[in-house]
């Protein structure tokens, strides 16, 4: 493994040694008898074991999506091992195995925990996997690597004895860029790290967003927390929620209901009277500790002197440095996103041979670093650029060099009513006959990100959508409800409804409406959101409706 | 009619109550009429199935089908993956769910 990202120490692994026992005799007493259902539901849901609609479902935690080559090589090998040769990458930076046995679970825990993962909280109502952007520690925008304070929240969250019964589950978002690449205002608490007048890093705490059945954009709480007091601040905005939030509607469970129903004025002052109390307990994990994780996070040893340029002359090669490739803080590097949403395919589905091919080549050109994304891709993000061809030609061999980032292919799809017990509508249909049908235009189009989700919990994240959809049942028959103008960046804003919804191949019709209405409607250098922010939703309920 | 339905507890594959014994096959699914409280708290109990419950279904000249499309996924498989399906010979199977 690189020396790139953190490595568990031996307090880490120990810990995720002694879960993967603990759970293998909790299995053990399930399947002879000594545990029911009721009693055993809670615990395999606290190692990331659901029963889904055709077998068990194992979701795997991918702290901040970051990766290592061996650890996406074992992703690989465990789809063969104990799935059936693939697996699913999801909103949340992680990855869910669809086939699981029962038997089988614990086996698969101690092949993670050999590579230093888990599948801890990622599920029950605690604090579960924090994200991150994609680029962190590439990109050439931010303030600093967020990926250690993301890490330290980690450390903090895991087992955190007040918080592991929270009134709902709980998401965090760290990022250190203007250019918000991880919704981060669409979680629970979402993170800026920020640098003041001074110079100083410190943090920006927006809390109380999240999607689901009532979407909210998170206020700015506290525009700066020194580093120092970070986790203390955290702790605060926990404390109160875990203290208030509604534990008598899990509809209305959410931090997101609490910071609208008190108001965020009254919240942040809650929070602070709890901080000044916290402060003086001196919770806050010792700066040392930051810096110890820091230092695994160190830049990679990048090579000096290499050129910017790049050979343009293979003009399938040009359309997916254009469209896959972004800017590097270090000069002669890229950042390259993999597309997992081939046209046709199934958005966020890797085979095994795919995830091993993967971590290949993250070893050959990317100092042994991957990252999944919340737009269900892969980044490998330090390319030399002059490695760059060999790379991409041997992405393309494997069905993985699909141009298509942020285009309307490239889109984000939960695993719908084919896979997911919640589910209302399949999800992943309706991406496949969009992507199929607007694939000879989706250049055209430009920037356009489309996302689906199968229910109203809203995991593939519709109300962020340009173009949202959401599937309900209606009368026991699929509908697809159809969203417009949502944004997850900087200037986020939430899909409104355009009206009446749509059955599987109405919705199809529908976004294309959409998307012509866009193309003959737009001003110069204009995105299909920015057209649709400048003339409103009528035009484009008269191009569906009228 | 009336369908019992849960999944193997190791396995966690998708079962139907054939009056006998628990089938991977919904076309096996036999109608329990008023039956069905009593026969889940038993085979729940023996732990030969998981999380099992009632549904609705109907019966014609093709055998038997769930009502809702949730049951018929379940019954048969992935849409998006008819390799994986209980027919993934079959290129009209998918048809049966929808």
């Amino acid at each position: 493994m690189g020396n790139l990202m953190y490595r568990y120490d031996t307090y880490d692994q120990a810990t995720v040694d002694a879960r993967v026992e603990e759970f293998r005799d909790q299995v053990r007493r399930r399947i002879d008898g000594h545990l029911t259902e009721d009693q055993f539901k809670p615990l395999r849901l606290m190692n990331g074991l659901y029963l889904q609609l055709h077998a068990y479902m194992l979701r795997v935690a991918v702290p901040y999506g970051t990766l290592s080559g061996a650890q996406m090589h074992a992703l690989g090998d465990i789809a063969d091992k104990y799935d059936r040769g693939y697996g699913h990458f999801t909103t949340r930076q992680n990855i869910q195995y669809n086939w699981i046995k029962l038997d089988q679970a614990p086996d698969i825990l101690a092949d993670l925990a050999k590579v230093e993962m888990h599948a801890i909280q990622t599920s029950g109502n605690c604090i579960r996997n924090t994200s991150s952007d994609q680029y962190a520690g590439a990109a050439a925008d931010e303030v600093t690597d967020p990926r250690p304070y993301a890490e330290l929240i980690r450390q903090w969250s895991t087992f955190h004895p007040e918080f592991s019964y929270l009134p709902r589950k709980f998401k965090i978002a760290v990022i250190a860029s203007e250019t918000d690449r991880a919704a981060m205002r669409l979680h629970d608490i979402g993170i800026q790290i920020v640098r003041n007048d001074a110079g100083e890093l410190g943090c920006a705490f927006y809390v109380g967003g999240g999607m689901g059945r009532t979407p909210m954009i998170a206020p700015l709480i506290k525009p700066f927390v020194p580093l120092d007091q970070f986790i203390t601040y955290a702790e605060a905005a926990l404390r109160v929620y875990n203290r208030h939030g509604r534990r008598d509607n899990k509809y209305k469970a959410r931090i997101k209901i609490l910071v609208h129903e008190l108001g965020k004025d009254e919240y942040t002052r809650q929070v602070e009277t709890e901080f000044a109390h916290l402060l003086v307990q001196n919770i806050e994990p010792p700066l040392a500790e930051l810096e110890r994780i820091k230092a695994q996070f160190a830049d990679p040893k990048f090579e000096t002197g290499l050129s910017d340029d790049l050979d343009r002359s293979d003009p399938d090669f040009a359309l997916w440095v254009d469209n896959n490739c972004v800017r590097h803080k270090a000069p002669g590097y890229i950042a390259v996103t993999i597309s997992l949403k081939p046209i046709g395919g199934i958005p966020g589905d890797a085979s095994a041979d795919q995830m091993r091919l993967m971590a290949g080549l993250a070893t050959q050109y990317s100092f042994d670093e991957l990252r999944v994304t919340h737009a269900q891709n892969i980044v490998l993000p330090h390319v030399r650029k002059d490695q760059l061809y060999a790379l991409w030609q041997a992405l393309d061999d494997a069905g993985l060099g699909t141009a298509n980032l942020d285009l309307v292919g490239d889109i984000i799809a939960c695993p719908g009513l084919d896979y997911c017990s919640l589910a209302n509508a399949r999800s992943i249909p309706v991406a496949q006959k969009i992507g199929q049908r607007l694939a000879a235009k989706e250049q055209e189009i430009g920037e356009l990100k489309l996302k689906i989700s199968g229910c109203i919990n809203a995991c593939g994240h519709h109300h962020a959508g340009h173009i949202g959809i959401l599937g309900v049942d209606r009368k026991g028959t699929e509908n697809y409800q159809l969203l417009l103008g949502g944004c997850e960046g900087a200037d986020t804003s939430l899909g409104q409804i355009t009206g009446p919804g749509f059955d599987e191949d109405g919705i199809v019709d529908a976004v294309e409406k959409a998307t012509e209405l866009y193309l003959n409607t737009r001003a110069e250098g204009e995105r299909f959101l920015d057209t649709y922010r400048r003339i409103g939703m009528a035009p484009f309920k008269e191009a569906l409706y009228g | 009619m009336k369908l019992l339905t849960g999944n193997d507890l190791k396995s966690g594959a998708v079962t139907w109550w054939d009056g006998v014994q628990w089938s991977l096959h919904v076309g096996d699914a036999i109608d329990v009429g008023d039956h069905a409280d009593t026969i889940l708290a038993r085979e729940s109990a023996a732990r030969r199935v998981n999380a099992a419950y009632a549904i609705e279904a109907s019966k014609d000249e093709n055998g038997v089908r769930p009502a809702h499309i949730k049951e018929r996924i379940r019954a048969l498989g992935p849409t998006v993956r008819p390799d994986l399906t209980l027919k993934p010979a079959d290129p009209a199977a998918g048809q049966w769910v929808i």
